[in-house]
């Protein structure tokens, strides 16, 4: 209603955007530096690009984050959104447990998350490696896509499954030609979250992963130590332009559906 | 329409051994020592009150968590209620603006705050450039908080703000304009309006981003490993260190459970305050 | 001109270069009960927002007792709305919420608990100041947003649409619980619908407003009986409305035939627009009609039947209560003062 900008307000959000991005600036500006230091400029060069990809170890271990994050993400869209469509029909009792069951990874803190499966892959007897970097990644990726499918599902109204039924459909057939195309925007957002949550993980990656084993994370961290080579920076930088230019693709593409819708209503 | 709900069973099958068994792993870890016998040793040693070396750390912990989520609070809400006044299309493009420094490894952007905050790091040369322009009666003093407490809750509040900014958002442009006509209707001021209507209608946005910062910030200990030094360790850092270090999971066990205990009683408390407050109306 | 509470003066109001409102002129009396009647996007809502102070008007001045009351915010107007989905407060209680505006006001308690308890027997809902609004039904919740208002004893009450989220019996029964509370308490009502009947059964005055201007205002028997134009006509009620000549006073033809009516002050040979309601076209056998026509439907509407009765290249809608069957010849006659003889809308010719 008042479309007056307050000064303050505007210098308050200059202020906690500085303070968000400063840290993001630094990086992508200092992976363009010539020499290895973080904090002195001495010169524009690209030389930490061309090393990034000679570097064997972080190449490893960004295909080992895409690979863990693909296969987990889409495993988890399978197991979720069965037990999405599951939960939403089952007595409330059942679906009360469950959906306790299902937070409990979301509220408890990853630490705990990480150490449990730790036990879990040793108790089983499982080497740690891969595969329970996946089984890890798959736990804690479920919960995202059946929060994100769940509401979908009470949005939708029942009668279309039985209007397709009526006429004529098998509950199969009314299932993929009626309820999946309602539900699949749910479904998108929990395989895009999931896969982000993937991505993104540096702690449960860090318990349930083997010696031989790096995610990106893991990686970055044991480099920590030893202090960070300036090549991951470069590949940092050229992750999060990769992303924002998605981002930004998207927004633009759906802006413009919602203008288009717009336009065509009028 | 029955079959449907055999698409429950091998989500149900997965949650039971990869959700559910852990966790009661822990429980049975936590009670065994490094030879695998039936002990309460575990817990005896972290509540020895005679040499209280790990409630010190959860302390410590606590302490740090409770401040971090404090300015965030502070610094969030002010952040939240000037983008919810936004139009519409530039808010939401404002609102993606804080979730995109997530897209960038939590690891390097933590990182990346020791080239700022070193003793010879970006800010204290920006000072020093700064002093040489200032009269020498008001020189600016270096920043010297690395490898201190105040760097832990820095890494904090920097990692969690968006965690906060974001739900009270989301409850802040969601409440109907209508309710902050009537009040004005009524006769509230503008200050009045926010007192007694906005903010008591976005407390559940903020309880929200309290249990949303709390509970990462009192379980970290990567934030407090790279910039808190070894002298500030955590509870995070105590349990990973027995997990990866010292080899003894019965006393990590026990410190999990110790942890998870803290977590659902935090998580008690804050549902019990926001029901009190506004919940059965809000969540309705 | 004292005796007017509020008088809007050539009001203007302009959404992003649209125009919502055009030049409204409208005065009200103290006691009053004026309702805005029109279709939506008429611009009753808006016209009712700038009363309230919600709204500020792009040109025009809005005089309150006399005193130009533009830039008055609303929590300093001595008016109070009752919002269109009641706009309870869900964080407060019953009592709370009743007792907000006394509250802001430094109210003493003991008043507070007076005047919350003899407004909840107003709206008859003693001993509900604990209940949790949300777990309210539509119709207690209408009431508590009446109280809440009614209880800081404003000079002006102003309801948009304040009914329709009502089922048709609950809303009959607040219809006439709200002009008693307003006979009682000898308040001015402001009160926006889309509902002509719910406008005709509880004002004094019925304003009509069609794309941001004002079509008539009048008694509610007024409008009905002598609509200003076809469609004031046809949003009060169902009408026929045909193309007609005003061949000279107190003459005119339409449906291919001369009629007697009792309108005059047309230009000579004018074209107008004839409205006859279907209650006053009465059917009798076909000699005896001015018209003669043919049923074509038959539709039980409970009090009476409503027919069609197709003459020539018009249909025409007779309610009646006897049936005819279909396919039966008819005649159809029409008394002089049930012709309602009207200008062709000048608003035609603008539309947006």
């Amino acid at each position: 209603m008042n479309k007056k900008r307050h000064p303050l307000s505007v210098l308050y959000s200059v202020f906690i955007f500085l303070f968000l991005y400063a840290p993001i600036i630094v990086l992508i500006v200092f992976s363009f530096n010539e020499s290895k230091s973080r904090g002195r400029w001495t010169g524009f060069s690209l030389r930490w690009y061309q090393e990034l990809f000679d570097n064997s170890t972080l190449m490893d271990a960004l295909k080992t984050t895409l690979a863990v994050a693909l296969i987990s993400s889409a495993i988890a869209v399978i197991i979720g959104t069965a037990a999405a469509l599951g939960l939403h029909y089952s007595k409330k009792r059942i679906r009360n447990v469950l959906m306790n069951v299902t937070s409990l990874p979301m509220v408890n803190a990853d630490i705990v998350t990480g150490i449990s499966l730790l036990l879990l892959f040793t108790f089983i007897g499982l080497k740690l490696g891969f595969v329970s970097l996946l089984l890890a990644h798959i736990t804690f990726n479920i919960p995202y896509v059946i929060l994100s499918v769940m509401p979908k599902l009470t949005q939708l109204d029942n009668n279309t499954f039985e209007a397709a039924l009526d006429l004529g459909a098998t509950p199969l057939q009314a299932f993929f030609k009626v309820m999946l195309p309602e539900i699949s925007p749910g479904i998108v957002t929990g395989f895009i979250l999931a896969f982000t949550m993937s991505i993104d993980d540096f702690v449960i990656s860090f318990f349930t992963t083997g010696a031989d084993v790096n995610t990106l994370s893991v990686a970055i961290y044991s480099m920590t130590r030893r202090g960070i080579k300036p090549e991951i920076n470069a590949l940092s930088t050229l992750m999060f332009i990769t992303v924002l230019t998605l981002l930004i693709v998207v927004n633009v593409r759906s802006g413009r559906d919602v203008q288009k819708r717009e336009k065509e209503r009028h | 329409m029955k079959k449907i709900k055999l698409a429950l069973i091998p989500y149900s099958v997965y949650a039971l051994i990869f959700i559910v068994a852990p966790i009661l792993l822990i429980l049975l870890y936590s009670f065994q020592d490094t030879g695998g016998a039936w002990t309460l040793e575990n817990y005896a040693r972290f509540f020895d009150f005679s040499d209280p070396v790990y409630l010190k750390v959860l302390w410590r912990s606590i302490k740090l968590a409770v401040i971090s989520t404090v300015i965030c609070l502070i610094l969030g809400y002010p952040m939240a209620y000037i983008l919810s006044k936004l139009s519409p299309r530039v808010r939401g493009t404002i609102a993606f603006l804080f979730v995109l420094p997530m897209w960038m490894n939590f690891l390097l952007r933590t990182y990346s705050w020791m080239s700022l905050l070193e003793r010879t790091g970006l800010i204290n040369t920006f000072i020093e450039w700064l002093n040489g322009l200032l009269p020498a009666a008001i020189q600016i003093p270096a920043l010297n908080i690395m490898y201190t407490q105040w760097a832990v809750v820095l890494g904090n509040v920097y990692n969690f703000l968006p965690f906060m900014i974001l739900p009270i958002y989301t409850v802040l442009i969601k409440i109907d304009r209508s309710l902050i006509e009537a009040a004005q209707d009524l006769g509230a001021s503008r200050g009045r309006v926010f007192l007694k209507v906005i903010f008591p209608l976005s407390l559940p946005g903020v309880v929200s981003g309290i249990s949303m910062t709390f509970m990462p910030a009192v379980t970290t200990f990567v934030i407090s490993r790279l910039l808190g030094g070894g002298q500030n360790a955590l509870i995070g850092d105590v349990i990973e260190n027995q997990f990866k270090v010292v080899g003894d999971w019965g006393f990590g066990s026990a410190m999990s459970v110790i942890l998870m205990i803290l977590i659902l009683v935090t998580m008690g408390v804050i549902r019990r305050f926001e029901s009190d407050k506004t919940g059965r109306s809000v969540l309705m | 001109m004292s005796e007017h509470l509020i008088r809007l003066e050539n009001i203007h109001k302009d959404y992003g270069g649209k125009q919502v409102l055009k030049s409204i002129n409208l005065s009200v009396r103290d006691k009053e009960f004026v309702t805005l009647l029109g279709p939506s996007g008429c611009g009753k809502t808006t016209t009712l927002r700038i009363i309230g102070g919600f709204e500020t008007p792009t040109a025009g001045v809005v005089y309150f007792d006399e005193k130009k009351y533009n830039d008055v915010p609303p929590h300093k107007r001595q008016v109070n709305t009752v919002f269109q989905r009641y706009a309870l407060f869900p964080h407060l209680d019953v009592f709370e919420n009743i007792a907000f505006g006394l509250r802001i006001r430094k109210t003493p308690e003991k008043e507070i608990k007076e005047s919350v308890s003899s407004m909840l027997k107003l709206v008859n809902l003693s001993g509900y100041e604990k209940r949790s609004v949300t777990s309210l039904s539509g119709g207690e919740q209408q009431r508590i947003a009446i109280a809440r208002a009614l209880v800081n004893r404003p000079r002006v009450l102003l309801l948009d649409e304040p009914l329709g989220a009502l089922d048709l019996k609950l809303r009959k029964e607040m219809q006439t619980e709200l002009k008693q509370i307003q006979t009682q308490l000898g308040i001015t009502f402001i009160y926006v619908t889309h509902d002509q009947e719910e406008a005709l059964t509880m004002s004094d005055t019925v304003v009509v407003m069609k794309r941001g201007r004002i079509q008539q205002v009048g008694t509610p028997i007024g409008i009905y009986n002598e609509p200003a134009n076809a469609f004031v006509a046809d949003f009060i009620g169902e009408s026929n409305i045909v193309d007609g000549i005003m061949n000279e006073d107190l003459v005119c033809t339409f449906a291919g035939r001369t009629f007697e009516c009792t309108d005059r002050g047309f230009e000579k040979n004018e074209n107008v627009d004839v409205v006859i309601r279907p209650e006053d076209l009465k059917m009798v056998p076909p000699e005896e009609g001015m018209l003669q026509g043919i049923v074509e439907s038959v539709v039980f509407k409970g009090v009476h039947y409503e027919m069609t009765v197709r003459s020539g290249d018009i249909v025409w809608l007779v309610q009646s209560t006897l049936p005819e069957v279909c396919g039966t010849n008819v005649g159809l006659k029409v008394a002089p003062f049930d012709i309602h003889i009207m200008r062709k809308s000048e608003a035609e010719d603008e539309e947006d």
